[in-house]
């Protein structure tokens, strides 16, 4: 069998075999690397009896980029674009989640405006990383309609991002100490069409779903998993909690100020695909609460207060541009940190965020150069995937593809 | 939350005596560690207990101290109490000649990966693992590629012809 065939090849046992030998009575399929079903660089190579998954073994690393080994030579401020190109579909969280690691190393206080602007953020992205998972498990069981629906309305969480960072996809958010410029108002105006419109729109994705008969059909009982197993297997994020335990990094270690938010932690019961779904479309529901509250919050500040969008943090916050051309200090500041020769203080420090997907940590160590001495992610799914054989053992082939469309697998964090 | 850094460490004082050692707590973080070969045994110590509770495996990775003469491998676990909220996070030295440690997987199941990115970048060896290769290097690669012998490429070099790419 090709190991590295971009297609699925079905292997017939038509050999024949010695006399007295068993025959095989299994299937093997080899499932991805590029299959569209995948929704990214997986390989999965099934052993089927009949249609029932026997066994399945993975094969990750495909688009391995060696972020660990690059950040090991690069100042502090270009690792973000790194983090950018873990987790593609809620990228600002991972950037946020790597300034708050710096600024945790570093010492830096960020105000209470910037730590608000930043949920307000990072819920977005939280929504339409769940947006995107759970209309692609509609997708996998046969509902084109409600991915295709639910687009648009990412589209307006784009929009957002394009107004705060100028980007949309891989969106280097930010600064060390905040924002590189303050929330315009078309961007607030944004938010504000974003809020007015959404909640409908959710509300008819889940009538399209969540009592659809067919989806349930599909789904609950698909790829199940126990609490005590999804703890053993490292699950975090929606999965576990889909699972039935209440962890949240949000609640149990917050940061960013997300103790001053009043919200729930959706849980399911069985960890099953059904309980996935319905935990992201929880989830959306409380970040809309969220983001709603962080806003009222930020209108609150009058005066001067709106123009605090970053902490005052010269080493590493870049200084005005008018200022790098008109003033000594400023301009010092400017070349050191471009160049990446401002020196880290030493110290080791994990410090990690509810990514959209879970518990996405960052783990830097500064040995008191002008570059973290070792800096590693741990990536969410790239732990909870190794229970993908266990989850799909004895399912149909059909399952195995909306299983693993409702773990919320992303290559991009996996290989890292 | 009940469960204190002081509390853990006078337990594992307590069970262990001196084999477990370098108490510090960097940014809040209990940190401490003890020799390879009684990994497990701490392990197994913080899973079972009925006050520690830590049967959450967070993170496991290595970094390489190639100035640390006969400890130049560092395994570092970071465990999480999800009960009491409180993680720690716990390391083992290895000589680099001789990378053998005890693995994991038989406590936490998310251990198995894990392992095999830490064996895939920095060669430890974790004994009696299911499954040890590669992950995401290709299986051909004969170096382990985070260690420090081998930088990343100066991008200011000049000694390269490319006519490819103009440096």
């Amino acid at each position: 069998m090709e190991k590295f065939s971009n297609f699925i090849i079905m292997v017939e046992h038509h050999i024949k075999l010695p006399e007295g030998s068993i025959e095989k009575a299994t299937t093997t399929l080899n499932l991805g690397p590029t299959h569209p079903a995948t929704h990214g660089v997986f390989q999965n190579i099934l052993e089927l009896d009949g249609e029932r998954i026997v066994s399945a073994e993975q094969t990750v690393g495909y688009i391995h980029r060696a972020f660990e080994k690059l950040a090991e030579r690069r100042p502090l401020y270009q690792i973000t674009t790194l983090t950018d190109r873990l987790n593609y579909c809620s990228s600002p969280i991972n950037n946020m989640g790597w300034h708050l690691t710096c600024e945790k190393l570093l010492g830096v206080k960020t105000p209470k405006r910037v730590d608000y602007l930043r949920i307000i953020i990072m819920e977005l992205a939280r929504i339409s990383d769940h947006l995107i998972c759970n209309s692609v498990v509609g997708v996998d069981s046969g509902a084109f309609t409600g991915f295709l629906y639910v687009m648009q309305y990412r589209e307006l969480i784009y929009e957002i991002y394009e107004e705060v960072c100028g980007s949309r996809l891989t969106t280097n958010m930010g600064r060390i100490g905040g924002f590189e410029r303050n929330f315009t108002n078309t961007a607030f105006e944004k938010l504000e069409k974003f809020l007015k419109e959404y909640p409908a729109v959710l509300i008819e994705f889940q009538n399209l779903f969540s009592r659809n008969r067919i989806f349930m059909d599909r789904t609950i009982g698909t790829g199940p998993i126990s609490a005590e197993r999804a703890l053993n297997y490292g699950f975090t994020g929606p999965n576990l909690r889909a699972a039935g335990v209440d962890y949240d990094v949000r609640v149990h270690s917050p940061y960013s100020s997300y103790e001053d938010f009043e919200f729930e932690i959706p849980v399911g019961k069985t960890g099953d695909t059904y309980d996935r779904f319905l935990v992201r479309n929880q989830e959306m529901w409380q970040s809309l609460k969220i983001i709603e509250e962080a806003y009222r919050k930020v209108q609150a500040f009058k005066g001067a207060d709106t123009e605090v969008y970053h902490a005052d943090a010269p080493e590493y916050y870049l200084p005005p541009k008018q200022d790098v051309y008109t003033k000594m200090e400023a301009l010092i500041w400017h070349f050191k940190i471009v160049m990446g020769e401002t020196e880290i203080p030493p110290g080791e420090v994990y410090h990690s965020v509810e990514g959209g997907n879970g518990e996405l940590g960052f783990y830097l160590i500064s040995d008191g150069g002008r570059t973290p001495y070792r800096l590693h992610f741990r990536r969410p799914c790239f732990i909870y995937y190794q229970a993908y054989s266990e989850l799909t053992k004895g399912a149909m082939l059909s399952d195995a593809i909306i299983v693993m469309s409702s773990l919320n697998l992303i290559a991009g964090e996996m290989d890292a | 939350m009940s469960l204190t850094n002081e509390t853990i460490k006078a337990k594992l004082s307590e069970k262990f005596g001196d084999q477990v050692s370098d108490f510090q707590e960097p940014y809040g973080l209990l940190t401490f560690e003890s020799p390879k070969e009684m990994n497990l045994k701490v392990l197994q110590f913080l899973y079972d207990d009925e006050a520690l509770r830590f049967p959450f495996l967070t993170d496991l990775t290595a970094v390489h101290y190639p100035d640390k003469a006969g400890k130049e491998l560092a395994v570092v676990y970071h465990l999480h109490n999800l009960i009491d909220n409180i993680r720690i996070r716990f390391k083992v030295f290895t000589d680099i000649n001789s990378p053998d440690i005890f693995t994991a997987t038989q406590l936490y199941s998310s251990a198995n990966w894990m392992e095999r990115e830490t064996y895939d970048f920095f060669g430890i060896n974790f004994l009696g693992h299911p499954n040890l290769k590669r992950i995401l290097n290709v299986d051909e690669m004969d170096y382990f590629p985070m260690r420090k012998q081998y930088p990343l490429e100066d991008q200011t070099r000049i000694d390269k012809d490319d006519a490819m790419f103009g440096r």
